[in-house]
């Protein structure tokens, strides 16, 4: 490897620029100021007790939490019938119904969200916690079919046919074979649109009719000065819940890889 | 195994069905809905016939629309020349000079922000920049005076975007330098050229697909984006999303809404394909 310092230390201010703000998120959750500025005031505790006391604060959490874990599941489960299907088998329309699969990946989100909403308010459906979910999956379908895609790629076939050969009908190979070989690649899937689904906004916002979610939450708390502090302290707890979830979908991606076999390329996408 | 075509068509199918079916009713629909409902004749949270161009004629007619367009078309296309130029030379070294087994740790350490709160980070800029927010209290306690760049709406817009989109744009161009011969950029360098030309003329062509896949994955989201103006830019300066909110639900026009919302799908799908052709015209201009 040739040494590059201008190129090393430029990445490095690079990644400075990235997590800047985020370093900032605990160095102001513990800063015993109700006001965000340098200097410093002193240690303090107090904004992570009036988060764990903010009754509505734990409402939205609660909702987050329901809404994420449904649109992992659905995501997850739609994606694993795009890309299996993608990946085994050649059928006519492939590419169009591939194509509206991933299309809301290069559609403005705002667009996706206002063509749902136009749809549910005309034939009248309330908004819900269910609407929100429903549009949600749009979004991190195409998510789930990338990561699925690859995992299914990275499947030896002649294991399948093996199988088959041996007796075993479509759905037992499927459910002992192929199932437990792409089992990474479907955590890493739930872990991703699970993280997408939780911190996503405009849907929340447009689909939820006011409902308290914590994204729509946070968004509302920040225009009051005096609530900036609380939040800070939630950022801090809800960054570092992203990354050991990240953490946890990447191990799981490795060894996903490293049991089919493969090489590791890098990268979620 | 031994299929047929048309058997291996239907179990394709088959498979695929529930997937297909979600998104034609949920994205296919609507997004026919609102085409449909950009040429019907709106009232107050109603649409009905006859068929009209007036939604569209009115886009043209008031230049307070058009401004908005061409100001969301400009803010993006800033934020994303700004964020892919700083991004390529990240891409670079971590594709050249990383080693091999080191590459993906860099690519996480990279990607990680992008996968914290949108909001919260959006959010931590405006009381970063905002008035009396740390930039300015840091800039006071050392003795300078206040910048106050949270009241320059489009700059701070622009700074907050740039940075919430910045991780997308590493990886599409890091992915095409991965794919560089590196074979290629020795013979270059063996004829004599040197790096700085060999790079010029052998890694930068190659490398934009990436480039130009950043672009796109930089340039659709920020122009539609609805948080920043809305927290940033304290609603002074909307773009795009912002108007489709307003007349989509606070005039509740659904007519007059899905004809702004076709209108920014048409620029973004006009913009892509200049940027698409302009790759492949780049890439054909080399041999």
């Amino acid at each position: 490897m040739k040494k590059a310092p201008l190129l090393r230390s430029y990445t490095l201010f690079y990644l400075l620029f990235l997590y800047g703000p985020i370093i900032l998120l605990p160095i102001f959750a513990f800063n015993d100021s109700r006001v965000v500025a340098f200097p410093l005031q002193g240690f303090t505790l107090q904004w992570f007790g009036e988060m764990a006391a903010d009754q509505n604060l734990r409402n939205a959490a609660w909702n987050s939490l329901i809404i994420a874990l449904s649109v992992a599941t659905l995501s997850t489960v739609l994606g694993i019938f795009a890309a299996r299907a993608s990946v085994r088998y050649r059928f006519p329309g492939k590419v169009p119904v591939m194509g509206l699969i991933m299309l809301p990946l290069v559609l403005p989100e705002m667009i996706v969200a206002m063509a749902l909403l136009v749809v549910l308010l005309s034939i009248q459906i309330p908004l819900s916690l269910f609407t929100v979910i429903l549009g949600q999956v749009l979004i991190c379908t195409p998510f789930a079919v990338a990561i699925l895609t690859s995992a299914f790629q990275s499947l030896d076939k002649s294991l399948e046919e093996a199988a088959l050969d041996l007796g075993e009908t479509p759905w037992s190979t499927f459910r002992l074979i192929i199932l437990p070989l792409v089992m990474p690649g479907i955590m890493a899937s739930f872990l991703i649109c699970f993280t997408i689904s939780f911190d996503e906004f405009i849907i929340a916002n447009f689909l939820g009719s006011g409902q308290p979610i914590l994204s729509v939450y946070i968004f509302g708390q920040f225009r009051f000065p005096a609530k900036v502090p609380s939040m800070l302290a939630l950022g801090t707890v809800l960054v570092l819940f992203s990354i050991i979830l990240l953490g946890f979908a990447e191990y799981m991606r490795r060894r996903g890889i490293a049991k089919a076999g493969g090489k590791d390329s890098g990268g979620f996408l | 195994m031994a299929q047929t075509p048309s058997s291996e068509a239907r179990a394709g199918l088959k498979l695929i069905s529930p997937t297909a079916i979600y998104v034609i009713l949920l994205l296919a629909v609507p997004l026919a809905t609102v085409l449909l409902y950009s040429v019907l004749t709106g009232g107050r949270g109603t649409v009905g016939l006859p068929l009209t161009g007036e939604n569209y004629a009115e886009l043209w007619s008031k230049p307070v629309y058009g401004y908005i367009m061409l100001k969301s078309l400009l803010v993006a296309l800033t934020v994303t020349a700004i964020t892919v130029l700083l991004a390529y030379p990240v891409a670079y070294f971590v594709s050249f000079h990383v080693k091999p087994e080191r590459k993906s740790l860099w690519l996480f350490l990279i990607t990680i922000p992008f996968w914290t709160s949108y909001i919260i980070r959006v959010s931590l800029w405006f009381v970063i920049l905002g008035y009396g927010g740390v930039l300015d209290s840091t800039l006071a306690s050392i003795g300078l005076p206040p910048l106050n760049v949270a009241s320059y709406s489009i700059l701070s817009i622009i700074i907050v975007l740039a940075h919430a989109y910045a991780p997308f744009a590493v990886l599409p161009i890091f992915v095409s330098l991965e794919k560089v011969d590196r074979s290629l950029l020795e013979a270059g360098q063996d004829l004599g050229e040197s790096r700085w030309v060999t790079f010029l003329r052998v890694t930068l062509p190659l490398s934009m697909p990436g480039v130009i896949a950043a672009t796109l994955i930089v340039f659709i989201p920020t122009v539609g984006d609805y948080v920043t103006p809305e927290l940033v830019g304290d609603g002074k300066e909307p773009m795009i999303a912002n108007l489709i909110e307003t007349q989509l639900l606070k005039l509740r026009n659904f007519a007059q809404g899905s004809a702004f919302a076709v209108a920014s799908m048409l620029m973004v799908g006009v913009v892509s394909l200049i940027f698409v052709l302009l790759n492949r015209r780049f890439i054909g201009g080399q041999k």
